[in-house]
Formats: structure tokens, C-alpha cells, sequence
């Protein structure tokens, strides 16, 4: 594993710096040509986007000097640039891809459009042949971990945390939810999903107003509620101190002159309307009236993306998945390692069994079918036996961390020449998109 | 001595109003723990202050520095009362520089005046003092409560995200304790201004309404009342009660400064 990567993000320059460093997608090919040209390095890559350039490379020694080819490539000073740069090897490589693939390292965590921006920089590179083997095989795995990161935490949703959201304004507002009153206004999943959120914060009771009256009573039923018809919401309405509005309705069905009926009536006590409708159920007058709380659909979406707690606690979760993909690529990683070693050593002794043969064939004549298959079994016989111990010790030390140090003198010892393991190796590689 | 102690109480003082300066733009639990430890340490130099003053047997009820000492104290209380309620010392923001700038006002210098005219009636002079500045603290937590109000109202409406990780208690808890201090002050402000009331009425034989002091005073006790009544009728809260908060909390200030120019409430030994 001879990953090496160089890079700067939105964290570690400034805009003016990833400006000179961005490459446009037509140069693109050329730069991943130029790059698997340089010196040492056998498959490179770009990422390029408005946050961030990465180089990734894999190099034939694992010592490829990235800042240089990038102070050629940009024509830039060390002094302009290498204060702005990162660097990872090998396992840290395989990580930061990761975290980048699955959106960890972004400016928003969580957004979509990374992957898609990588998956693009991973196309154009393969089709020029920069990328085979080891990328082929990092990159596909770094799609499949973020496929993971995505669907077992919630660093990409918003809609679960819409809700949550919902209730942290309400208690932003009302300080504790117990003994609160829930209003729904037009029944629909996602008021649902918001009531059921602040029922299980402690809100006391709930009332459900919808145009169809069955409806309402459907919904009111789920949660011991209450149904209201329509025509009766504006009288009913101050009961509640939380109102979830979600109705198809054109116009805003929320006025001013309700809401100060509604304040009115509640000796001003606040009352906060969440407003998930499109268009908006709340009118904005209403909105600036004061003890009136209006969040639209756009301000708690709003919200969430900043939701400093529960991102954090999803990406805890994403950054646990990172790492247990990063020990089992590496674990896979070594495993292919010794194979093309193995194969490698067997090749070169039964050559050498059969160069032997050979030379003692001439001297000893003709020999009966029965005494070649007996030279056979025995030749091959004492092969597998010397073999034995060495196969299994790679075989073993695959699944440690000294695979690479045992290879290693193996194929010193033996001068042994590995041909790549690209070609056979494709089909072990896990989801590809 | 005494003084020394108020020097040292107003040097833990001085760290709490670090605090509310600080607490407006950022939110720092470990910061308003030591806030909250060093008003602490500051309340006990500071009893120790007031004791000592009343042991020494030199004690002046009617000096304007001992009456800010005890004001300061006073208020101190109310927020710690407040803190042991709702665990939050964001009335800290507006309390702390309101004790710091009394306390430090006290602890100048020793001033020992009196008030000109005899007063025949002391205990009546002690309530009267001691039911008012408790009044007074109670609206400076009052008026505290109510800008915080606006103050987190503002944020709420503002829709900022900032709103979600904001230093400030819920609005509701905001609004009781703001109700709460203004219940509990109003009476302390009535009867304190009754038994002063009886104390001019023994020492001069009558009350003369148009004195400033007097004047401003009762100016403050309507307002007191207006902001009490509308709240308890109308539920006034927000914009509304932090406009009758301010009225009131400088119409306190007017009567306090009206203790320089009043013919009866004069503390300046002539």
C-alpha cells in the first residue's frame, strides 16, 4: 500500500490559493497524464472542486515528491504554496478519501455533491489509464463506504432532523414541553413525524384540524388526540401553544387579525407555528406580530444544516464506520499482496524442477514411463514440502501488518519479479457505481 | 476594615462583569462557572463587609455608600435565589454590572453622613430602608429579565441558528422570572415606601408630595403598578413590559439621584 496524497481544502487555504490551484474538467486528462508521467508515480488522480484540490497518487516507492510536481504542474513557489498543503500517506490516504467520498471533510457536512464530483474525477482518470489497479481498487471502496456512511447514519438526511429541530425551537421557546398543547393543521407525514417528536418531549395533548374530517379523526386516533373540523379552527385554535400547518391551501390561511385574536385570547402567553407548507400556511405579517414564532419550511431546513449537536453525534458515527473500513481495506489490501508473490514463488521453483529434469534427463537415457512418474512425485514432492512453511508464513502474515516487510524478503530472496495484480484482481473489488 | 472587605468583594465582582460582557457573544459553560464562583466568593466578602460595618458599631443606615453596599448585596441574593431555581446566570448580564458599579461606588471611600434632621423613629427608618432596596433589587432583576426577554425574542425571530446554542435561558423561563421578581418586589416596594412614609410623617408631621424625592418615588410605585396590573391582566410581555421595565427602572434612578437635591431625603451632612 503505497498510497500517497497531497491537497488543499477549504480548511487549510484560502479561496485566492484553491483559485490558482482549481483545474478546469477539459485540462483535466492531460493533468492526471502529466501526473502518472512524473517521477515515481505509477497512478495518479484529481479531485478538483471549489473546496478543494486533491492530488492522489500510488507511487512505486511510497516517497513521490507531490510538492514538486504540483509547484511544476501550477508553476508555483514553494513559498506560495507548501504552508497551505497537506499531505497523507498509505493509511491516512485511504482515510482522508474516505472522509472525502463520504462527504466528512466537506464545508457542509453531509451534502451530496462531493461524491458525484468524485466519482467524475475517478471516471476521467481511468479512461485515460491513470488509474488501474491499487486507485481502481481505493477508489471503489471509498464509493461503497460512502454509500455505507449514508444509509447507517443520518449525515446526509435533513427530514428526521427536521423534526428534532422542531423540538429544540420549541423548547428554545417554552422552556419545557410538559403540558404543552400540539395543534395539527392538514395531516401529513411530516407533521406526524414533527407531533410525534414533541408527544415524545412531553407535549400534553393534541388537536387535529383537516378539510376532510375522517382524516382528522384518523390522525387525532394515532395519539389519543382530539379531531376539530375545520370551520372551528380559528375558535380552537389559541388552545394550542404549538401549531404544526401543513395544509395544500393557495393562500396564507393564518392572518394577522387571527393571530391577534389568538394572543388576545391567550393573555399574549407565545404561541409558535411551524410551518412546513409550500406555499406558506403562515402570512408574514402574522409572523412580526410579537409572541407570534413562525419557522417555514426554509427556516428549519435552515436550521438543520447547522444543527451543531446531532451532526455531531451522526458524524461520530460516520467516523467509526471510517475507520473499521479502513483497517478491513487495509486487511483486503495485504491478503492480495502475497498472492501474486505466491504464485510468483511456485512459477520460479517449478521452473527451476524443470530446468533440472532436464539436465539430468540427458545423462541418465531412456527412462520407463513408471520412473519418469516416479522423478516427477519425488521433485515435486521435496518442491512442496521446502514450499510449505514459507506459503503458510505468508499466507499468515497477509492478515498482519508485517505482510509487506515478509513479501518483501521473500521475493529478495528468491529474486523473484511480481507482475502487477491489476488484471485479476478487478473482480474482488467490491461495489463499483 | 469593612471597607477592605467591599474592596475585596468588588475585585470578585469585577470577574463576574467579565462575564456578562463576554456572555453576549459567546456561550462558555466553564466561564459562567467561574462567573458564578467568584460572585459567590464576592457575596461572602461582601456579608462580611455589612457585618462587620454592623458590629463596629458605627453603623450608618442612612449613608448613600452603605445603602449601595446593601442594594448590591441585595441583588446579588436575588440572583443567586434565581440561580438555585432556574440554573442559568444569564440575569448575571444585566445584574453583575448593576452590583459592580454600586459596590464599587461603596467601596470608594468611607463616608459617614447622616441624615440632616433627626429621625425619632429609628426602627421605622431601618424597614423603610431595608423594605425599599429589597424592592429595588427586585426590579433591577425585573428590568434584567425583561431585556433579556427582548433580547432572546429578537434572536427567536431573527431565525438565527445562532438562536439554538444561545447562552439565554427559554423565553418562558425568561418571563417567569421576570413575573416572579416583580410579584415578589412590588409589595416589599409598597410597604417600603409606607414606612417611609411614617417615618417623614413622625419626624416633619406631614408629607410634602411635591418634594422630588417623594415625587419620583411615587412616579415609580404607578409605574411599578401599571407594569404589575397589565401583566397580570393582559399577559404584557416582550417590546411592551421591557418599555414599563426601563420607565421604571429609571424613574428608581431618578429617586435615588433625588437624594442630592431633597429637602427631607438628604443624606449629605450640611
Amino acid at each position: 500500500m503505497r498510497f500517497q496524497l497531497i491537497g488543499v481544502n477549504h480548511k487549510s487555504a484560502p479561496l485566492e490559493v484553491r483559485e490558482r490551484l482549481a483545474i478546469p474538467e477539459s485540462h483535466l486528462p492531460d493533468t492526471c497524464r502529466d501526473l502518472t508521467a512524473y517521477p515515481g508515480i505509477e497512478e495518479g488522480m484529481v479531485i478538483s472542486t471549489c473546496n478543494r484540490v486533491e492530488v492522489v497518487t500510488h507511487t512505486a516507492n511510497g516517497h513521490a515528491d507531490l510538492r514538486g510536481f504540483l509547484h511544476d504542474h501550477f508553476h508555483l513557489t514553494a513559498e506560495e504554496l507548501d504552508a497551505h498543503l497537506y499531505e497523507f500517506r498509505e493509511k491516512d490516504a485511504v482515510r482522508h478519501i474516505f472522509r472525502v467520498a463520504s462527504s466528512l471533510d466537506s464545508m457542509v457536512v453531509g451534502e451530496a455533491q462531493i461524491l458525484g464530483q468524485v466519482k467524475e474525477a475517478y471516471a476521467t482518470a481511468r479512461a485515460v489509464g491513470a488509474v488501474r489497479g491499487q486507485l481502481d481498487q481505493l477508489f471503489s471502496r471509498a464509493f461503497a463506504v460512502a454509500k455505507r456512511v449514508r444509509t447507517e447514519t443520518a449525515v446526509g438526511s435533513s427530514s428526521v432532523s427536521i423534526a428534532s429541530v422542531a423540538v429544540e425551537l420549541a423548547k428554545k421557546i417554552f422552556g419545557t414541553l410538559q403540558g404543552k398543547n400540539v395543534f395539527i393543521v392538514g395531516a401529513g407525514k411530516m407533521s406526524e413525524l414533527a407531533a410525534r417528536h414533541l408527544m415524545a418531549h412531553g407535549c400534553a395533548s393534541i388537536f387535529v384540524a383537516n378539510r376532510t374530517y375522517d382524516r382528522a379523526i384518523g390522525l387525532a386516533q394515532k395519539f389519543n388526540g382530539q379531531a376539530i373540523k375545520f370551520e372551528d379552527l380559528y375558535s380552537t385554535c389559541d388552545r394550542a401553544d404549538i401549531v404544526i400547518t401543513s395544509t395544500g391551501a393557495p393562500h396564507a390561511i393564518f392572518r394577522r387579525e387571527h393571530g391577534e385574536q389568538f394572543l388576545s385570547r391567550r393573555k399574549n402567553r407565545p404561541m409558535f407555528f411551524i410551518d412546513i407548507a409550500v406555499p406558506r400556511d403562515v402570512s408574514p405579517d402574522m409572523a412580526k406580530l410579537d409572541g407570534i414564532f413562525t419557522y417555514d419550511i426554509d427556516d428549519l431546513q435552515q436550521a438543520v444544516s447547522s444543527h451543531v449537536a446531532d451532526r455531531r453525534k451522526e458524524a461520530e458515527l460516520a467516523e467509526a464506520i471510517i475507520t473499521s473500513e479502513v483497517e478491513r481495506f487495509e486487511a483486503r489490501l495485504h491478503t492480495l499482496d502475497v498472492v501474486p508473490t505466491i504464485v510468483s514463488l511456485q512459477d520460479h521453483l517449478e521452473t527451476i524442477r524443470q530446468a533440472e529434469i532436464d539436465r539430468v534427463r540427458g545423462r541418465m537415457g531412456q527412462l520407463t514411463p513408471e520412473q519418469e512418474i516416479a522423478i516427477e512425485a519425488l521433485t515435486r514432492g521435496i518442491i512442496n514440502k521446502v514450499m510449505h512453511t514459507p506459503i503458510t508464513t505468508l499466507k499468515s502474515a497477509a492478515k498482519e501488518s508485517e505482510a509487506t516487510t515478509v513479501v518483501d524478503v521473500v521475493r529478495r530472496l528468491f529474486n523473484l519479479q511480481v507482475k502487477s495484480t491489476t488484471p485479476d484482481s478487478k473482480n474482488e473489488v467490491g461495489t463499483r457505481h | 476594615m469593612s471597607l477592605l472587605w467591599l474592596r475585596f468583594a468588588l475585585g470578585c465582582y469585577f470577574i463576574s462583569l467579565i462575564y456578562a460582557f463576554v456572555a453576549l457573544t459567546r456561550t462558555s459553560d466553564l466561564f459562567s462557572r467561574i462567573a458564578l464562583h467568584a460572585a459567590s466568593l464576592g457575596m461572602v466578602f461582601h456579608f462580611v463587609s455589612l457585618v462587620e460595618l454592623f458590629l463596629s458599631g458605627r453603623v450608618v443606615w442612612a449613608s448613600v455608600h452603605n445603602g449601595e453596599s446593601l442594594l448590591a448585596f441585595l441583588s446579588m441574593t436575588f440572583f443567586m435565589v434565581i440561580y438555585s431555581i432556574y440554573k442559568t446566570t444569564s440575569p448575571g448580564v444585566v445584574v453583575f454590572p448593576v452590583v459592580f458599579f454600586l459596590t464599587f461606588v461603596a467601596a470608594v471611600d468611607e463616608q459617614p453622613v447622616l441624615l440632616t434632621q433627626f429621625v425619632s423613629h429609628k426602627g421605622w427608618l431601618v424597614a423603610h430602608i431595608i423594605l425599599i432596596f429589597t424592592g429595588y433589587a427586585a426590579l433591577v432583576l425585573s428590568f434584567g429579565a425583561s431585556l433579556l426577554y427582548l433580547l432572546q425574542e429578537r434572536r427567536l425571530k431573527a431565525k438565527k441558528a445562532s438562536s439554538l446554542i444561545s447562552f439565554l435561558p427559554a423565553l418562558e423561563v425568561i418571563d417567569q422570572i421576570g413575573y416572579r421578581s416583580l410579584l415578589l418586589g412590588f409589595p416589599f416596594m409598597t410597604l417600603g415606601l409606607i414606612t417611609g412614609s411614617i417615618v417623614a410623617l413622625t419626624t416633619y408631621g406631614r408629607v410634602d408630595f411635591l418634594d422630588p424625592k417623594i415625587l419620583l418615588s411615587l412616579l415609580m410605585w404607578v409605574v411599578y403598578m401599571i407594569m404589575v396590573f397589565t401583566r397580570w391582566n393582559s399577559g404584557w410581555r416582550g417590546r411592551r413590559a421591557a418599555f414599563l421595565a426601563t420607565f421604571a427602572f429609571v424613574a428608581a434612578l431618578a429617586a435615588w439621584a433625588a437624594n442630592y437635591f431633597s429637602a427631607i431625603h438628604r443624606f449629605a451632612a450640611s
